[in-house]
């Protein structure tokens, strides 16, 4: 099949669905790459580039619809596109089918297929080929880099010649992909980082990236890993106490990253005018919920601009674009491992797999249906966790009652076994001759004093320790020598062949020891 | 027939010697470079006892012995100087086998002379002519048999019976050890039908000949005796599955010693007593330390492999992502310290030497390379030391797992060659797991994983391991040696 990659025609858009790297993937696949010419340009791609990766650059838009089998953008495709697509062409780009409605018609008359990667369902399986994603992570790094280069002090904490510096404060509104990039590079510049986020299960994801998790004092908190990964609406009870929260830190904090969307739905407002008020001149509030309306009160989309009290408000609404290298070959990934998946015998022939969870929840048009909503995923994204019931801290007291019960327990231990050991050396001195207990002695003490050696031996040399010990074991022989010069013909037989194999075991024990032991070398 | 060139007092003044030198032997191996010196206490404490005893009275038929000495050197030479360091386990498993076999034999003598001395005890006091005379020529054993009162028989007789019992144990288990180490006999645990019970029934069996002996000192009983020995060593092992050979290897090491020392009561030889002591202990505390390092008792590491069947095991979501040689490179090269993890599937693809031409371009690029081992990675302890010192990795890099585990976390890669259960996350995370509780190297700390794996299938205990589906893990699948191989070839010398 041919895959062919379209140029994006949105203004400002630099991004790019194929990269010369994920084409020469896409072709290990058994697939064609078809590029339309320039559609790299922005991100850095020249025509040549895709040249030398196999890619056959095609003048136009017109011509690539025309040859290509599966179409990539980045982008939501022009109606116009869409209604050039024919019967059994498929298209893969971000849809918002929600949005898009009209897009879904035109394909479903046409008879086309249409992926929607921002449908890709958001399991574990599919991480690889979540576009949201890994946009989302560039928007939380560019978001912290875009603060930064905003804010007029540095980020880490420093103690210079001229003075202390203390650190930034930065505070992360919403803990999903986006909120935990931005935490990891807030945190990698040397902020102190606190995130806030309605699922309380993230805040051990919070924690390792380490932030510190803000904690609301409310019981009742929704379970937003039901609802995909995103968080589902606050009630409003909750919403007061978040409120609240943002309003107590608002004046402490040097950086907000915004980050709260809910699907469907305009973004919810969490940082209003008044907390802006409060926040210090210099300050930096960075939205990355501008396109859907904004998690900041005072937001405007696509704009960045600093209110009366000194507060710089970004609202950027194309991050990834602003990175589109790095944007495209993530996203060109992405791509690249959906069309693996609709290859499953990597021979070039898509295998349009509705029972795929993945498939199926990202085809949003195929044969002539809109299969959009689709089926609620069979597993959840993040496993609700589970309460894990917190070790009680024993008290001073308890730990020495515990310590002298162990200590009592040992000792009784100790003195069963000696009272015992006693007891059968006792029984059997009873019947055993004065001869024997003489040996019982020497073996006893032997296997002390076997204890005490073989604990100090490495672990690293215990394969040298059994070859040696199946040498010295070899000291059997002393027992079939003296035994050989019997008179009866089968002792002498059988002492002989004792001695024979005696001797393998004693040489041949020593010998290997000997070449294991030489070859440790320290460097 | 008595020949000596030694008195008894020289020969126990030797014996004194050759144990203390056995005992420097063993404490040597406390580190590498003492231990070179150590191996030859050894030997010189080995030579001193076999010559005080071939010197001593009462070693007859010296041409024998100087004949089989000299052939078993000649075997022991050549499989030394021959055998491979990957086929280290089986050669242990070998030489056990022949303490077993020894001990059965010395035992049976043992029994032997003893008949023929109490025969001419009754000769000697039914006064047929000649019997007292030859009494007094008896050598060596019988010599000292004959001198043994009631009571000191019958204790003799206790003595030979366990030594044979146990040497029998040790024998059959260890060539059922051996070959399934070598590979000639499937490695997955199997047992007749009545598994266990047919072990205890024949434990049984044995107690009672080993009463009937003792009453009646017939060898027909101490024959049957060591039969049923050689069935419980067969039976037990073929029961215990490949994994688990570290700590069978040791359990028969340390029977192998004990044997040994029986041999010594019954022959009244302090030297063997002590010797028998000092290896069987050393067995006993390997398969100790085996034992914890799969946390698991004793007794059920010998009464049989993991149930067949994973308990709980929670279901693992996620999927093993790939990576190819190029990806893996790209790690490796970005890499400033590396851990690799090394398991019996190294040795399995006799992928050593590709290992150590890894770490060495690793290093030459000033990138930290170490080795973390657990202490049951292989199929003998230390096994994997053995081979990366083989391979000319330097000891001082390869490190036991509780001197590495801390440091995962600022790890950049952690490469897992061929070891599964002993990386497996399962066994801190999930209480339900078959391996819960195991001590285990923390891999997944580390920032990014590269598991080398032939297939996706599961480990020897039959357990998932969600360590392949995290994250962080990357899965190079392949022969390890092949993998090893296209990595050296993208990561230039």
């Amino acid at each position: 099949m041919k895959v062919g990659a379209l140029r994006e025609t949105a203004p400002g858009e630099a991004r790019v669905a194929m990269t010369p790297a994920s084409a020469r993937e896409i072709a290990k696949l058994g697939h064609l790459c078809l590029i339309e010419s320039g559609a790299g340009e922005a991100a850095g791609f020249s025509d040549d580039l895709y040249r030398e990766a196999g890619v056959e650059v095609v003048p136009d838009a017109a011509a690539l619809l025309t040859f290509a089998d599966v179409v990539v953008k980045v982008r939501p495709p022009e109606p116009g596109t869409v209604e050039r697509l024919r019967e059994g062409q498929t298209l893969i780009s971000f849809i918002y089918p929600a949005q898009n409605a009209e897009l879904l018609d035109i394909a479903r008359e046409r008879g086309a297929t249409l992926i929607a990667m921002d449908m890709v369902p958001r399991i574990s399986r599919a991480q690889k080929m979540d576009a949201l994603s890994s946009m989302a992570n560039i928007a939380g790094y560019r978001a912290v880099v875009e603060a930064a280069g905003a804010f007029p002090r540095f980020l880490a904490g420093q103690v210079t010649a001229a003075g202390k510096v203390p650190p930034a404060r930065v505070l992360v509104i919403g803990a999903g992909v986006a909120g935990l990039a931005a935490i990891g590079t807030a945190v990698s510049l040397g902020a102190v980082v606190q995130a806030f986020d309605v699922r309380p299960e993230v805040a051990e994801q919070i924690e390792s990236m380490g932030a510190s998790f803000v904690f609301l004092d409310f019981d009742e908190a929704q379970d937003g890993a039901a609802t995909g990964g995103y968080a589902a609406p606050s009630s409003p009870e909750f919403r007061e106490k978040q409120l609240a929260k943002f309003r107590e830190l608002a004046p402490e904090v040097d950086i907000v990253i915004t980050t709260a969307l809910i699907p469907g739905r305009p973004a919810p407002v969490l940082w209003t005018r008044d907390m802006v008020e409060a926040m210090k001149p210099g300050s930096v509030i960075v939205d990355l919920a501008a396109e859907r309306g904004g998690n900041c009160e005072l937001t405007v989309p696509d704009e960045r601009f600093t209110t009366e009290n000194g507060v710089t408000v970004i609202g950027y609404t194309d991050f990834p674009s602003r990175m589109a290298a790095q944007a495209s070959s993530l996203y060109a990934t992405n791509i690249r491992h959906l069309l693996a998946d609709l290859t499953p015998a990597r021979d070039g022939t898509i295998v349009h797999d509705m029972e795929d969870d993945v498939i199926r929840g990202a085809t949003v048009v195929h044969a002539g249906v809109v299969t959009y909503p689709p089926p609620p995923p069979k597993v959840p994204a993040i496993a609700p966790r589970k309460p894990v019931p917190k070790p009680r801290e024993p008290s001073p007291e308890e730990r020495r009652a515990a310590e002298l019960a162990r200590f009592r327990g040992e000792t009784r231990r100790q003195v069963a076994l000696i009272a015992a050991g006693a007891a059968v050396l006792f029984l059997l001195g009873l019947v055993a001759p004065a001869s024997f207990m003489a040996h019982v002695i020497v073996f006893a003490l032997a296997c002390f004093v076997g204890f005490q050696v073989i604990w100090g031996v490495s672990h690293a040399l215990h394969t040298p320790l059994m070859a040696v010990t199946n040498a010295i074991s070899g000291i059997i022989i002393l027992g079939a020598l003296l035994q050989v010069g019997s008179g009866n013909g089968l002792v002498v037989v059988l002492s002989a062949i004792a001695i024979l194999i005696a001797s393998v075991n004693i040489v041949g024990g020593f010998l290997v020891t000997r070449r294991m032991l030489s070859m440790f070398q320290r460097s | 027939m008595t020949t000596g060139f030694l008195g008894s007092g020289v020969v126990g003044a030797a014996y004194v010697v050759a144990a203390i030198l056995f005992i420097l032997s063993l404490g040597g191996l406390s580190n590498q470079e003492s231990a070179k010196r150590a191996v030859w206490y050894g030997i010189a404490g080995m030579a001193v006892a076999v010559l005080a005893t071939i010197l001593a009275p009462g070693v007859a038929n010296l041409w024998v012995v100087l004949l089989t000495v000299a052939l078993g050197a000649v075997a022991g030479i050549v499989v030394a100087a021959r055998v491979r360091m990957t086929e280290m386990p089986q050669l242990v498993a070998a030489l056990h086998s022949f303490v077993g076999l020894a001990a059965v034999f010395i035992g049976w003598n043992a029994d032997f002379e003893l008949s023929r001395v109490a025969r001419l005890q009754a000769q000697a006091a039914a006064g047929i002519e000649g019997a007292a005379a030859q009494i007094a020529a008896l050598g060596g054993f019988a010599a000292v048999i004959a001198q043994k009162t009631a009571a000191e028989v019958n204790i003799l007789l206790g003595e030979v019976g366990l030594g044979v019992w146990i040497g029998a144990v040790t024998f059959t288990g260890s060539v059922v050890a051996f070959g399934k180490l070598a590979g000639r006999i499937d490695s997955r645990a199997r047992q007749l039908p009545g598994g266990h019970w047919l072990n205890l029934g024949a434990a049984v069996g044995s107690a009672a000949l080993f009463v009937l002996y003792l009453a009646t000192g017939w060898f027909l009983w101490l024959f049957l005796l060591a039969a049923l020995g050689f069935f419980i060593g067969w039976h037990l092992i073929m029961g215990i599955g490949g994994a688990d050979m570290p700590v069978v290897v040791s359990m028969l090491n340390s029977y192998s010693g004990w044997a040994a020392a029986a041999i010594g009561f019954t022959l009244g030889n302090d030297l063997l007593i002590v010797t028998g002591a000092l290896v069987g202990a050393s067995g006993a505390i390997l398969s100790y330390i085996m034992c914890r390092a799969m946390n698991r008792s004793f007794v059920s590491v010998i009464l049989g492999g993991f149930g067949n069947a994973p308990q709980s095991a929670q279901a693992i979501d996620g999927e093993m992502v790939a990576i190819d040689p190029d990806g893996a490179a790209a790690l490796l090269e970005e890499a400033q310290s590396v851990v690799i993890v090394p398991g019996y599937g190294m040795a399995v693809a006799q992928a050593q030497a590709a290992v150590a031409e890894l770490t060495r371009r690793l290093r030459a690029r000033g990138k930290t390379v170490r080795f973390g081992i657990h202490p049951v990675a292989g199929r003998l302890p230390g096994h994997m030391n053995v081979l990366l010192a083989e391979a000319k990795v330097p000891y001082d890099i390869v490190l036991e797992m509780d001197e590495i585990n801390d440091d995962f976390p600022s790890t950049d890669v952690a490469v897992v060659i061929g070891s599964n259960d002993i990386v497996n996350p399962a066994a801190q995370e999930d209480p339900g797991s078959p391996i819960a509780g195991m001590p285990v190297l923390e891999v997944w700390k580390a920032r990014h994983v590269i598991v080398l794996k032939r297939g996706q299938g599961t480990g020897y205990s039959g357990i998932e391991n969600p360590l392949f589906f995290r994250e962080n893990t990357r899965m190079l699948y392949g022969d390890a040696k092949s993998s090893l191989e296209a990595l050296l070839g993208r990561i230039a010398a």
